[in-house]
């Protein structure tokens, strides 16, 4: 690469692709939040609703991460170390809610926990909302953003082979510690990585979201549906600063991120070397 | 590969095994008992715990989240029966909607594997200042809620745009629009392969003679070749799903811009939930078609999953 | 941190303190179980009363307006209104589904016999003095400034060239109304039915954007697509009384919109009280500063909305009812047999 006379031309192309393509809209939106300065984009995020839709982001965000990171660790272990038939059954059916619109997602756990639902007789007897409450918003970021551990902690597993724990296994060391002493440490990145994408995904969900919360204002709003309910009374300073609360939020995932690949990918290169 | 940090040794097992030479810090030794298994039943309670219950737990949360809604779905559908089903699937609305989703993910998905690669490409082997501002850039397409980067590309794309460009109402729109949200897919699938293709076998063959073009087209290539192609599913996948940030540069024009996830929400809200069940079940069919495929594809490749 | 002393632990021991985050995982996994429970009881009341408002998206900044005022009553006083805003048949959906409602408002009668089929809502909602209806409103023509393609008539909305936008009717409550304010119109105007049918093909095929949503088809109009949007007369106002660049033309022949409204069966007495409140003629009048035309004639003579010279409900046309399954089943109604047509010409465009 270094005397290919396709590196600049190559490096334009691409960084011509993403300005068009990322850099520009991102900007947009940014603009237009402190358009009208910061005072007023101040204010847009701290009024009543806005103050509750961030802290119930935030409260989503804090439960359903690491529930799908407990999930995400397990299934990447049985998947990793385990052969049993329907294996590949369980690997896609892990992606499907990549597949799903989320707006589908939404109906169908709505299908399932609504009050006509399958579980909606047992779930009003026993006094439990689901659907329209938070329990609600949790299970559908929840559900959006399932792939993701496991999309990044199995591949190294199955990278690092299990050697190291059969050997610890051989010298007495329980499960648990094997796990503990052997496995985490070794997946620790990875899993990294795999937390801050779920948490991206779920802080930016909405469509799944706005049809099992029933937006209601200051009760059951994440800020995406606030910024959607901001839009559409053509509020559009709030939104546009809604946003960037959400842009920040994934900044701040994002350079996690970027840190924690960065050693990743060091730590390859140690391995291999 | 063993050298990953920890190492058996620092488990500090019983039994007086010593460690290996130079693996790290000293080892306490037991002065009591060797704690060998103290504990033998609930040892093996644990391990049987440990195998029954992970397993199970993990599966009744994954049946909780996706499979009891999945089957809900699919029950939903046929309420009405095969009939009804096959009639909301052949609806020329419905066919309309899945060809336009299909097709046009199916060339974003193709488009962003190119792109992705060439932008992996540049984010590997070249150098230059900002690179990793511009690698935390790219994963921003995927921490945006969908409505505002609708939005967002509505403005600078649409009728208002400031580059005197008009997509709104257009596939091309569309197309954009999926672009935007599937490229994080598509790059971070092969920049970790890439950084790790073993240099020495380009070296090597460039060694024997082997042209630029050469090493390029049998070295290369074909180990990024899988990754490729996982990202590119994936792509697909998410492209087919997509309905928030396409929803308004699109246009929403039956038989010409409306996408499956479009209809799908039009049919629920019409009260024809199972039609609108029938119709989701068939996409989600499709694309699980596609990533068992691509599942496949990896395992025959042998290709680390990314992303 | 790490011990660098390996402590020897074994099988069965209590769990050492490291760094590694396995234990924490544990813990955070079960405090996040169980804040998921906690947040799955119910909430306490609260003081002064509250009221569950699920209502169609146009009226929300109506409703902050109204909810305050209605505050500064003596039988508001200390009343807490919970609102929630999204498409009427969404909101109705959702009410059925279970979400909790004490008032209800929807932008057309249908989404309201959902909730009442449902149970929810009772039968006798609109035999009140204003058949069970909050607020009147118009379809009317959304235009350019000035109004460069003087666009005045029906007629002009289906000349070459004239681009229009229309919300999704399967998605939406307001695209329904245009329709039928479409083909009323025609009615009116002594067309026949085919005839009618036939204007409204003409009409879809200018549509350069069918957005799912009212609100969606605001924002697509407002980023410079198309010369005309059809939509509700308070949906416009408010949008001009928010500086968008808009100019509201009057249709000589429109459809007078009614929003109906309800407490459910389960309405607490603050939820009455508020429903008293809209109706009454201090409610009244706000709703016609946020422009929306009054029921209440009293208050109506008040305003000065643009008159239309012809001005026809739905009832002319058959009702709700039959209207719905007629002209908007999704696989069998006029409208979806119109798309057909139009679409088989220009599928593979």
């Amino acid at each position: 690469m270094r005397r290919s006379r396709w590196r600049l031309p190559l490096r334009f192309a691409v960084l011509g692709y993403l300005a068009l393509l990322v850099i520009l809209p991102v900007s947009t939106v940014f603009y237009r939040a402190f358009q009208h300065g910061l005072g007023t984009a101040w204010d847009a995020i701290t009024s009543t609703d806005a103050l509750h839709a961030l802290w119930l982001t935030f409260l989503v965000a804090a439960i359903a991460v690491p529930l799908n990171t407990v999930f995400g660790v397990g299934v990447s272990l049985i998947l990793a170390r385990h052969r049993f038939p329907g294996a590949w059954l369980l690997d896609a059916l892990v992606d499907i809610p990549l597949a799903i619109s989320p707006v589908v997602i939404g109906l169908a756990l709505i299908l399932v926990y609504g009050r006509t639902g399958w579980f909606g007789p047992w779930l009003n007897t026993h006094h439990i909302t689901v659907i329209y409450a938070v329990p609600g918003i949790v299970m559908a970021s929840a559900a959006v953003s399932l792939p993701y551990v496991v999309r990044e902690v199995l591949p190294v597993l199955q990278e690092i082979g299990t050697e190291q724990e059969q050997a610890a296994r051989t010298l007495g060391a329980g499960p648990f510690a094997v796990f503990r002493r052997i496995t985490l440490p070794n997946i620790r990145r990875g899993l990294a990585y795999g937390v801050t994408l779920t948490t991206a995904r779920v802080l930016g969900e909405f469509g799944a979201v706005a049809i099992v919360s029933g937006a209601v204002a200051g009760k059951t709003e994440t800020l995406t549906l606030f910024i959607s309910d901001s839009i559409d009374s053509l509020d559009t300073q709030s939104a546009y600063v809604g946003a960037v609360a959400l842009c920040l939020a994934a900044l701040i995932v994002l350079t996690l991120l970027t840190v924690t690949d960065r050693k990743r990918d060091d730590w390859h290169k140690e391995a291999v070397a | 590969m063993t050298d990953v940090g920890v190492t058996v040794g620092d488990l500090g097992l019983p039994g007086g095994q010593p460690a290996p030479a130079g693996s790290g810090p000293e080892r306490r030794r037991w002065h009591r008992h060797p704690p060998t298994a103290p504990r033998p039943a609930l040892a093996a309670a644990g391990r049987m715990a440990a195998r029954i219950g992970g397993p199970a737990l993990a599966v009744t949360y994954l049946s909780l989240l996706v499979l009891l809604p999945l089957a809900a779905l699919v029950t939903n559908a046929f309420s009405g029966g095969w009939a009804a089903f096959w009639r909301a699937i052949t609806q020329p609305e419905a066919v309309a909607a899945l060809e336009l989703t299909l097709g046009i993910s199916a060339a974003v998905a193709a488009v962003n594997s190119v792109a992705g690669l060439a932008i992996a490409w540049v984010l590997v082997r070249d150098d230059f200042r900002g690179k990793t501002l511009v690698s935390a850039v790219i994963d921003l397409p995927f921490a945006l809620p969908t409505i505002v980067a609708g939005l967002t590309l509505l403005a600078l794309y649409g009728p208002n745009s400031p580059f005197h460009v008009d997509l709104a109402g257009t596939r091309l729109g569309i197309a954009c629009a999926l672009a935007f949200v599937t490229l994080p897919f598509c790059v971070r699938s092969v920049q970790p392969v890439l950084a790790e293709l073993d240099a020495e076998t380009e070296e090597a063959a460039a060694s024997l003679g082997a042209s630029r073009r050469q090493v390029m087209g049998r070295v290369i290539l074909p180990s990024l070749l899988p990754a490729v192609l996982a990202g590119a599913g994936l792509a697909f996948a998410r492209a087919v799903g997509e309905y928030g940030s396409i929803v308004l540069i699109s246009g929403n024009i039956p038989f010409k811009t409306e996408v499956a996830s479009s209809w799908i929400f039009s049919l629920s809200q019409s009260d024809a939930l199972p039609a609108a069940s029938a119709v989701s079940v068939v996409l989600v069919a499709i694309a699980l078609l596609v990533l068992i495929v691509i599942g496949w594809a990896r395992r025959r490749f042998n290709v680390p999953e990314t992303v | 941190m790490q011990t660098t002393t390996p402590h020897l632990s074994a099988p069965g021991d209590a769990p050492s303190r490291t760094r590694l985050p396995s234990r924490r995982i544990a813990a955070v996994g079960a405090l996040a179980l169980s804040a998921l429970a906690l947040t799955a009881l119910p909430a306490g009341a609260q003081t002064g009363g509250t009221v569950n408002l699920v209502a169609y998206s146009t009226p929300k900044p109506a409703y902050s307006v109204l909810a305050t005022d209605f505050a500064k009553t003596k039988t508001g006083a200390g009343v807490t209104v919970s609102p929630s805003f999204g498409p009427s048949g969404t909101q109705a959906t959702s009410v059925v589904n279970g979400l909790p409602a004490d008032l209800v408002n929807f932008s057309l009668e249908p989404d309201m016999a959902k909730v009442v089929k449902a149970g929810l809502v009772s039968s006798s909602w609109d035999k009140g003095s204003t058949k069970g209806m909050v607020t009147d409103s118009i379809v009317s023509f959304v235009v350019r400034p000035g109004n460069p393609k003087h666009i005045t008539t029906w007629a002009d909305l289906v000349k070459s060239g004239v681009q229009v936008i229309t919300p999704n009717v399967f998605s939406s409550g307001s695209a329904k109304w245009n329709i039928m304010a479409a083909y009323g119109a025609e009615i009116e105007q002594g067309k026949t039915p085919a005839q009618a049918q036939l204007y409204l093909s003409k009409l879809l095929h200018n549509a350069v954007a069918q957005p799912s949503s009212a609100s969606a088809a605001l924002q697509t109009f407002l980023s410079g697509q198309g010369d005309v949007l059809l939509d509700y007369e308070d949906d416009a106002l408010y949008a001009k009384s928010k500086g968008e660049p808009v100019d509201i033309i009057t249709p000589p022949q429109t459809i007078l919109i009614q929003n109906p409204i309800a407490v459910t069966k389960t309405a607490s007495p603050a939820a009455k009280a508020f429903l008293a409140y809209l109706l009454s003629p201090a409610g009244q009048t706000v709703w016609g500063q946020q422009g929306y035309r009054p029921v209440l004639p009293s208050v109506a003579a008040k305003f000065k909305f643009p008159r239309p010279k012809t001005l026809f409900t739905i009832d002319h046309l058959g009702g709700w009812t039959s209207v719905n399954t007629k002209f908007f089943d999704p696989q069998t109604g006029i409208v979806a047999k119109v798309e057909q047509s139009l679409g088989v010409s220009t599928a593979s465009g």
